[in-house]
């Protein structure tokens, strides 16, 4: 089985190999039999890769120890669950991992489009193949999944060795979310291949109009979506298991995963500068290879080793494959937009400060400020080193200095943004736009300080908050009021109807909406408390609202792991509430030892409750207790984003009412200055897809 | 005065804040690694900077004195003894023989008065490369299995 993985790889390699050749025979000869040939090799990895990734997970579920991969990230005992994450545990497998989403990316690309876009496809085809060559070059030259233990025996041949029992998987990730958390950053990350393979492949063929501007933002959409999810399980889960009580440290592996979830935010929205104005094409092209680029720094930083990071997985020598796979890919663009300079032109300028084009351009401004930032703190180690010869880290202070103003300029700019009109708003409907939402957000805030929310940072988030939802609140109210009236059909069915009507601008409504929640989550941390104390059977700690009573300590044991576990009855307001029982657990196959946090969760705060271990003067239990206001609103608001995602990336429902194109000051554009959301309905036409 | 202008000066101001609050941040968090070695070296303001050192705990060196934990960090052959006086409880992974990272400063009786531990567990076991025995060894790279994230 390891021979057929290890065929399938190669296979992989050459099919990949191939397809970047015939690809670029079939571009320059024009033979339309070379290029169909390319595109099938690059489906044809798919089906290689997948072989290889089926053979792989056969040895973890045959408990084959004699492949290296299986020894050092399973044992018998890990539950089936596991065995198959175990897939992603460690480098080799990771690696394999990526290679093959995005072989499903490319061979999805490749499949679905086979009849459309023939002037497009092969470039993309070649394009993604590339990226695929790569990868697969680690797979099968440098980071082998597919290693066989062997050792010598008595008269020093090398013979295949066998493990009766593996190392066991790291216990860190012995916990559900960590089996889809990395599935979805990795769709994220291979994801940001297929626009960007898109955007170069436009702009090597030149592609007419503004087409592959449409199918890039749907690629794009769907691989941000994915990377949010990606970001948020993982916050998650560095939240349920590590037991620090936080979610967030911005450790270079999160920085990582952040950069391109931030410039492929810009892209989205920037995106529509070109749509609607043809402006900002050289920004959106750039955007799309940085994103790109970025998921690559990212894999490499959490690959390599560069930088050190609570993810530290083993060094390797592998950066330097990553740093020349950069290099080539920013020669590769830089040499295509010189090339092609020229068909990058805008069409239009600036027209008024106070205008939708503005408020995208700050938004990307600071969007890229901050990713800059992030970029610039998580790699200062390394440049400072370079430079300076001394090793010099930042810390949380200075990513938080940094990015909480921009985040909550950010957030301003998500309530004035939509509702400012394209080209020149005027200060009448500024102000019928923004009195009421305005007016609630201060009142929002009179009542938040009252009540304790005594943080300027947290105060502002509030008032923004409330500002931003109302503002989105009386866009789908106007909205549906005129379809209401029109129809009349009843308020709900109109909303429905509105959204269904145009899902791009309704639905990213509500990915807004979905980060203001995330944004109040974040906003509850300076209210955070902490206690720690040790606690006999009968002893009781008072954290806020809650009474944690102890009442039993027991010991547990299983083939996996055997653990030390407390029973905490917790009180509130003089009542029963809900039993706790956090834990430590000493894992068998790996001997290491992992808190259990038990954590009971409302909308208004988390409790949260270590064990924390044996005191080692009194030989007592210690517990940790915090308390951790708004915290759920973070994993609320991120479950909204990703509905929003899916709702925006819904066809657009037809309507019996057709109006004539917009053009250049139309009495749409009038309307639209007038009421927004009307103009909306009446662009309709202009086509979001 | 053009819409381009206007956004331009906007866009100034905006950096410049951002610039003046990365410089503070900056300055507030900076920290340097060095090594146990190295530190012997150092003059002046250079040893009372914020700092990182890494080393092995040598083992029975824990010793936990009430509101703090004594232990030594051995690296080449040279030791430093810290104290940690962290609020937070030490890592899971943090036992004799383990690889640590401190954060905190020198003092002038060269002690070292730790804020925040990381260990790496050292008990993450590797398979041995082809052609050495297969049998298990303590994984110089670790997993980084526990270690602890700082901040917040």
């Amino acid at each position: 089985m390891d021979i057929l993985g290890s065929f399938a790889l190669l296979l992989a390699f050459l099919a990949a190999v191939y397809a970047v050749l015939a690809g670029i025979a079939g571009i320059l000869t024009r033979r339309t039999l070379l290029t169909k040939s390319a595109r099938n090799a690059g489906m044809a990895v798919f089906v290689l890769v997948t072989v290889a990734v089926g053979c792989l997970e056969y040895f973890f579920f045959t408990n084959d120890f004699s492949i290296v991969y299986v020894v050092e990230h399973s044992n018998r005992a890990l539950p089936g669950f596991y065995k198959f994450a175990a897939l992603w545990a460690g480098q080799e497998g990771s690696l394999l991992f990526w290679s093959w989403l995005l072989s499903i990316y490319a061979f999805l690309v490749l499949f679905l489009n086979r009849k459309r876009h023939p002037e497009l496809m092969p470039y993309v085809g070649v394009v993604l193949a590339g990226v695929q060559t790569f990868f697969l070059t680690l797979n099968n030259f440098v980071a082998t999944p597919f290693r066989v233990l062997a050792g010598p025996d008595g008269a020093g041949v090398m013979r295949l060795a066998k493990m009766s029992e593996g190392h066991g998987l790291t216990p860190l990730l012995q916990y559900p979310e960590m089996v889809i958390h990395p599935p979805m950053l990795y769709l994220g990350y291979t994801g940001f291949s297929v626009p960007f393979a898109f955007a170069l492949a436009a702009l090597l063929g030149r592609y007419p109009g503004e087409k592959w501007i449409h199918i890039t933002r749907r690629w794009t959409m769907i691989a941000w979506c994915f990377q949010s999810i990606g970001i948020l399980l993982g916050a998650h889960w560095a939240y349920a298991m590590l037991g620090w009580g936080g979610y967030w440290a911005w450790d270079p592996v999160e920085n990582a995963s952040l950069l391109p979830w931030i410039t492929g935010t810009a892209f989205l929205h920037s995106v529509m500068m070109q749509e609607k104005r043809g402006m900002m094409k050289v920004w959106n092209v750039w955007l799309v290879f940085t994103t790109f680029m970025l998921c690559i720094l990212g894999t490499m930083l959490t690959r390599s080793g560069v930088v050190s990071s609570v993810h530290a997985f083993a060094q390797s020598s592998i950066g330097s494959w990553f740093v020349g796979f950069l290099i080539i890919t920013f020669v590769v663009c830089f040499a295509a937009y010189w090339k092609n300079r020229d068909y990058l032109r805008s069409d239009n300028q600036l027209d008024s400060l106070v205008s939708r084009e503005s408020s995208f351009l700050f938004n990307n401004l600071i969007l890229l400020a901050a990713c800059f930032a992030v970029l610039w703190g998580t790699l200062f180690p390394v440049l400072s080193e370079w430079v300076q010869g001394s090793k010099i880290s930042v810390g949380a202070p200075f990513f938080n200095k940094v990015n909480v103003p921009i985040a909550l300029f950010l957030l301003l700019l998500t309530g004035v943004g939509p509702l400012l009109a394209w080209r020149k708003t005027s200060f009448d409907a500024l102000k019928r736009n923004f009195a009421w939402p305005f007016g609630g957000g201060i009142l929002a805030g009179i009542i938040g300080f009252i009540f304790g929310f005594r943080d300027i940072y947290s105060l502002l988030c509030l008032i923004l908050g409330v500002f931003v939802t109302l503002t989105i609140g009386s866009e789908f109210f106007r909205g549906a009021r005129v379809i209401a009236s029109r129809d009349g059909t009843n308020f709900f069915t109109a909303t429905g109807e509105l959204t269904m009507r145009n899902t791009r601008r309704y639905g990213g409504y509500v990915i807004h909406l979905g980060m203001v929640l995330v944004f109040i989550g974040i906003a509850g941390t300076p209210f955070n408390k902490d206690l720690q104390k040790e606690m006999a059977v009968g002893e009781s700690l008072r954290i806020g609202p809650y009474t944690v009573l102890c009442q039993n300590f027991d010991h547990l044991d299983n083939a996996n792991f055997e653990s030390d576990r407390a029973t905490l009855e917790v009180f509130k307001n003089g009542k029963s509430d809900m039993m706790l029982f956090p834990e430590r657990r000493l894992f068998h196959a790996s001997q290491v030892t992992e808190t259990m946090v038990a954590i009971q969760s409302s909308p208004l705060r988390d409790l949260y409750v270590v064990y924390a271990g044996r005191s080692p003067e009194s030989g007592k239990p210690v517990i940790h207790a915090y308390l951790l206001p708004l915290i759920k609103w973070i994993w609320f608001g991120g479950i909204v984003v990703v509905l929003g995602t899916g709702l925006a990336l819904l066809p657009n429902r037809r309507t019996a009412l057709v109006l004539r194109p917009a053009t250049e000051r139309s009495w749409a554009d009038a309307i639209a200055e007038a009421t927004p959301a009307i103009g909306a309905v009446a662009r309709r036409v202009e086509g979001h897809d | 005065m053009n819409a381009r202008h206007k956004f331009l000066i906007g866009s100034g101001i905006i950096v410049a804040t951002l610039l003046a609050l990365a410089y503070v941040g900056f300055t507030q968090s900076k920290t340097y690694y060095h090594t146990i070695t190295e530190l012997s070296t150092l003059q002046g303001a250079s040893l009372h900077q914020r700092m990182r050192v890494s080393g092995n705990v040598r083992a029975g060196s824990i010793a936990r004195v009430a509101g703090r934990v004594d232990f030594v960090l051995t690296e080449q052959g040279r030791d430093l003894p810290i104290s940690y006086v962290g609020r937070d409880p030490l890592p899971d992974t943090f036992k004799d023989g383990a690889q640590a990272l401190v954060e905190g400063k020198m003092l002038p009786d060269n002690h070292f008065e730790a804020e925040q531990v990381q260990a790496k567990c050292a008990s993450k076991y590797e398979a041995a490369p082809v052609g050495t025995s297969a049998a298990p060894q303590p994984g110089q790279t670790s997993t980084g299995a526990g270690a602890r994230p700082s901040g917040n």
